[in-house]
């Protein structure tokens, strides 16, 4: 891992620890609650998209299944919750597997299309068949381990953001390894990529079962946070604002997701008194982004640092 | 009426609802194939042109009271403007960049957009106005066919012939088609591309608000539904076989059949399912639809 | 023979854009590959190294049929291929451009990168020292930190020939490596060209339009005019050849 990396996640771990300690208010811990579980989902569409140059429209279907079987396990089965969450993701993986053998043979807009029909039908198996249909379901145990339930929010604060940071040093050390190296080469090009031996289908099929398991794990969390789940939650919407996250943040950037992700949580609350004009917002600031803003905030900020030194 | 002649007019009524809705996803399905033979760009927004089709028309006609003819036309001239605007702002300056992804995330990003605006103007309720004729439904072998479902497969199979007419017989129309066959060459004999861009995001824009002003009175028109609209437009394109025109046609009724004898025959709530699965089906397995061929996708660039 | 191709057919949309095209580039040779423009020289080597398919013929790399294997597999058995138009990765350094070439053939799972295992990490750094040695070799070892699509285009035609080697090629398919070079340039790289047939074996397969280049290092040439062979065989004798004369000719016409 190069040195800045170790920079940043030290003080991202020191920013986490002592946030809790200097801000009380339940209501913005919650949204930084969700901020991280937010980022989570971004962090694995950014590697998709940023590294693999891969598009996908549908990662709310894998929030949404992994919440649903996490909760359902937990729930219905009295699996303990971590393994609840374990399984979850197991097969949240594997569907991905399924969904991506055929999906990433398509390109571009074929490929974008596709995996918004994916999330689409995810979320009317939800609304069908999931639980309670479309009024959802609840009760759903807490999150628990070794016999401890947490039940404080500081203790979901720290729960997310541990899991952010730690999805956070393993997505850092696949792109500056190798596997990171092959992934650039196919966003820049896969035809050279190919004739030096990388098995291109292959890899684009990792990285977008890697993104199925950032977001499946998200799921989770939110299900044993909440304690509520809703097919709602897990719509179209959703996805798109998971794709503004990544624009805004940064394509490229690991830590744009994080940034990306707190800036669309929070920016509802920005807009409260204005919920007519939210969408508008949402419109505006993302056509302006991929207009002005190519790389996102992240990298226009890195620029600017290198620019001074 | 005996039990087959139930049954009968049960089917028909099915049938013709599908057509209706099929209809829209057909104009849809050619919209986006209008603008795909130009730029190679599958046109995300196209579903918002339909909403706006549709709540344009009632503010004009029931909000301001405004004859119908006259409506109709500052309907289609708005959506116009929208969409030469949204080729002018946000297509043009980007288009040289030749990144697909950036393209589609324009083109997502416009929708929102669009979404926003309708959803500030128009808040989030369902809007209708009186159709186009007051009557009596017609009556065929049991169905009740009200007049509207008429109007809208009338005006979209006129909407067929006169495209048809356009892209065969009129000089603008064949340089559209040549522009669509290779951009490169078109350039080189003359014309001007950049022109014909335009034009085909602007005539996708009036189709679609067409598609919206004809089935408004029948669905309904809210915000919200240009999404799932341009996704059963995109599914009724590739089920044709992308880009070609009589593949949107057929794919859009089509798809509209199989939904409405879905809904029927089956279970209402996963009507919308049959249009994804259906999507992902000719997706993975015969993405070049049922009239393109395989090299028409591999030749395409941007 | 390293390479054979038999019978091989090619269409484009009605076009025919190669017809009974047979070639046997004999082990350890310089092999070149002429002909007008648009005699579908590119074609050919992109049916070879497996990004296009041909419609008729056989293909044998080493006796074995490779028709059927996917180009990565062919790369991975030795094949290596340069762009006519420059296809570095402009995005990478030049170093990483190298090193990208040996992943395919250590490739792990993606947990064991994410975890940055010890295997992983001394994969890394043999990856490494392998690749500053095959910079030394083609002189970039100086430009190894600079983004590939900062180079001149000299340079990175040669950073694209290095890309091969990383994958231990035992063929060499070059698709024009003198085209934008200048005198110097192109001398440097017929002398690299020589130098990877004597020093390390490979036979290269190269297509060219430098006539001096090309006379000068290979051991054989074929002629291509409209997708047909209409010559094969040393300098001498197809400098002398009629039908390659009138179809050059008849081009600057």
């Amino acid at each position: 891992m190069a040195k800045r990396d170790y920079i940043s996640l030290l003080i991202f771990a020191l920013l986490i620890l002592c946030f809790p300690v200097f801000v009380q208010d339940n209501y913005i811990l919650t949204v930084t609650i969700f901020a991280a579980i937010n980022s989570l989902v971004a962090l694995g569409l950014t590697i998709l998209m940023g590294y693999a140059g891969q598009i996908s429209l549908g990662q709310a279907g894998f929030y949404g299944i992994g919440a649903y079987i996490s909760a359902i396990l937990s729930l219905n089965f009295g699996l303990p919750v971590v393994f609840s969450m374990f399984l979850s993701v197991i097969v949240s993986a594997l569907i991905s597997i399924l969904l991506a053998i055929p999906a990433l043979r398509l390109k571009g807009h074929y490929l974008a299309v596709a995996t918004l029909g994916f999330g689409e039908i995810i979320y009317v198996i939800l609304n069908e068949w999931g639980p309670g249909g479309p009024s959802g379901f609840g009760d759903i145990p807490q999150f628990s381990f070794l016999g401890y339930t947490m039940s404080t929010l500081t203790e979901y604060f720290y729960l997310s953001w541990f899991f952010v940071g730690l999805c956070m040093i393993f997505s850092m050390n696949l792109i500056n390894s190798m596997a990171g190296k092959a992934l650039k080469s196919i966003h820049d090009s896969e035809t050279a990529s190919v004739c030096i031996g990388i098995n291109v289908s292959k890899l684009k099929i990792k990285v977008f079962v890697l993104s199925a398991i950032f977001a499946s794990l998200a799921g989770c969390i939110y299900a044993h946070f909440v304690t509520f789940l809703s097919p709602s939650t897990f719509s179209l919407h959703y996805s798109i604002l998971v794709l503004m996250m990544v624009i805004i943040g940064g394509m490229r950037s690991l830590w744009g997701a994080v940034v990306g992700a707190l800036i669309i949580t929070f920016l509802p609350e920005a807009l409260r008194g204005f919920k007519e004009y939210d969408i508008l917002v949402y419109g505006i600031v993302l056509t302006l982004s991929l207009l002005f803003l190519r790389n996102g905030i992240v990298p226009l900020i890195e620029d600017l640092f290198r620019k001074k030194a | 009426m005996g039990d087959t002649e139930i049954e009968l007019s049960v089917f028909l009524q099915f049938l013709f609802s599908g057509l209706t809705a099929g209809a829209v996803y057909a104009l849809v399905g050619i919209s986006l194939n209008i603008v795909y033979n130009s730029t190679s760009i599958i046109n995300l927004a196209q579903g918002e042109f339909v909403v706006l089709g549709g709540l344009g028309m009632w503010y004009f006609l029931e909000h301001l009271q405004l004859p119908f003819f006259l409506s109709f036309l500052l309907t289609i001239t708005v959506a116009a403007l929208l969409g030469l605007l949204m080729e002018r702002l946000t297509i043009r300056p980007l288009i040289k960049k030749a990144n697909l992804l950036l393209m589609i995330m324009v083109t997502i990003a416009v929708s929102i957009l669009l979404k926003g605006l309708l959803m500030f103007k128009f808040g989030k309720d369902p809007y209708a106005y009186a159709p186009f004729t007051e009557g009596e439904p017609i009556n065929i072998f049991g169905a009740v066919i009200s007049q509207q479902i008429l109007w809208v497969i009338g005006i979209t199979f006129s909407l067929i012939l006169l495209l048809n007419l356009f892209f065969n017989k009129t000089l603008l129309g064949k340089a559209m088609r040549a522009c669509s066959l290779d951009t490169k060459a078109a350039r080189l004999m003359g014309i001007n591309v950049s022109r014909i861009v335009m034009l085909s995001f602007v005539i996708s824009a009036i189709i679609g608000a067409v598609a919206g002003i004809a089935i408004t009175p029948i669905t309904l028109m809210e915000y919200d539904k240009g999404a799932i609209l341009t996704v059963k437009g995109f599914t009724a394109a590739i089920l044709g076989g992308l880009g070609t025109s009589k593949g949107a046609v057929f794919g859009g009724f089509l798809l509209g059949i199989l939904e409405s004898l879905t809904a029927g025959y089956i279970h209402s709530g996963i009507k919308d399912a049959v249009a994804l699965l259906l999507l992902l089906i000719v997706l993975f397995f015969k993405p070049a639809g049922i009239f393109g061929s395989k090299e028409v996708i591999k030749l395409r660039k941007l | 023979m390293i390479l054979q191709m038999k019978n091989i057919h090619k269409s484009f949309g009605g076009i025919k854009s190669l017809s009974e095209v047979t070639i046997n580039v004999a082990e350890g040779n310089i092999h070149s590959l002429i002909g007008p423009n648009g005699a579908g020289k590119t074609t050919l080597i992109n049916i070879i190294s497996g990004i296009e398919t041909a419609d008729e013929g056989e293909i044998y790399f080493k006796s074995v049929l490779i028709n059927k294997k996917p180009p990565h597999e062919r790369a991975k058995k030795g094949i290596g291929r340069t762009f006519q138009h420059i296809d570095v990765f402009g995005e990478m350094s030049v170093l990483e451009n190298i090193m990208v070439g040996f992943y395919p053939k250590k490739e792990k799972s993606f947990i064991k990168y994410a975890l940055n295992l010890p295997d992983v990490r001394k994969n890394k750094k043999e990856i490494l020292e392998k690749s500053k040695e095959i910079l030394n070799y083609i002189n970039l070892y100086e430009r190894r930190d600079i983004l590939a699509k900062n180079l001149p285009v000299g340079e990175q035609r040669i950073l694209e020939i290095g890309r091969a080697l990383a994958i231990e090629p035992s063929l060499l398919l070059l698709d024009e490596p003198a085209a934008g070079l200048n005198m110097r340039e192109t001398r440097e790289l017929g002398k690299l060209i020589t130098k990877l047939r004597d020093e390390r074996g490979i036979t290269i397969f190269l297509i060219e339009h430098d006539m001096d280049l090309i006379m000068k290092i290979s051991d054989k040439i074929t002629v291509l005019n409209f997708g047909r062979v209409i010559a094969e065989g040393n300098p001498l004798e197809i400098q002398k050849n009629d039908e390659v004369i009138k179809a050059y000719i008849g081009e600057e016409e």
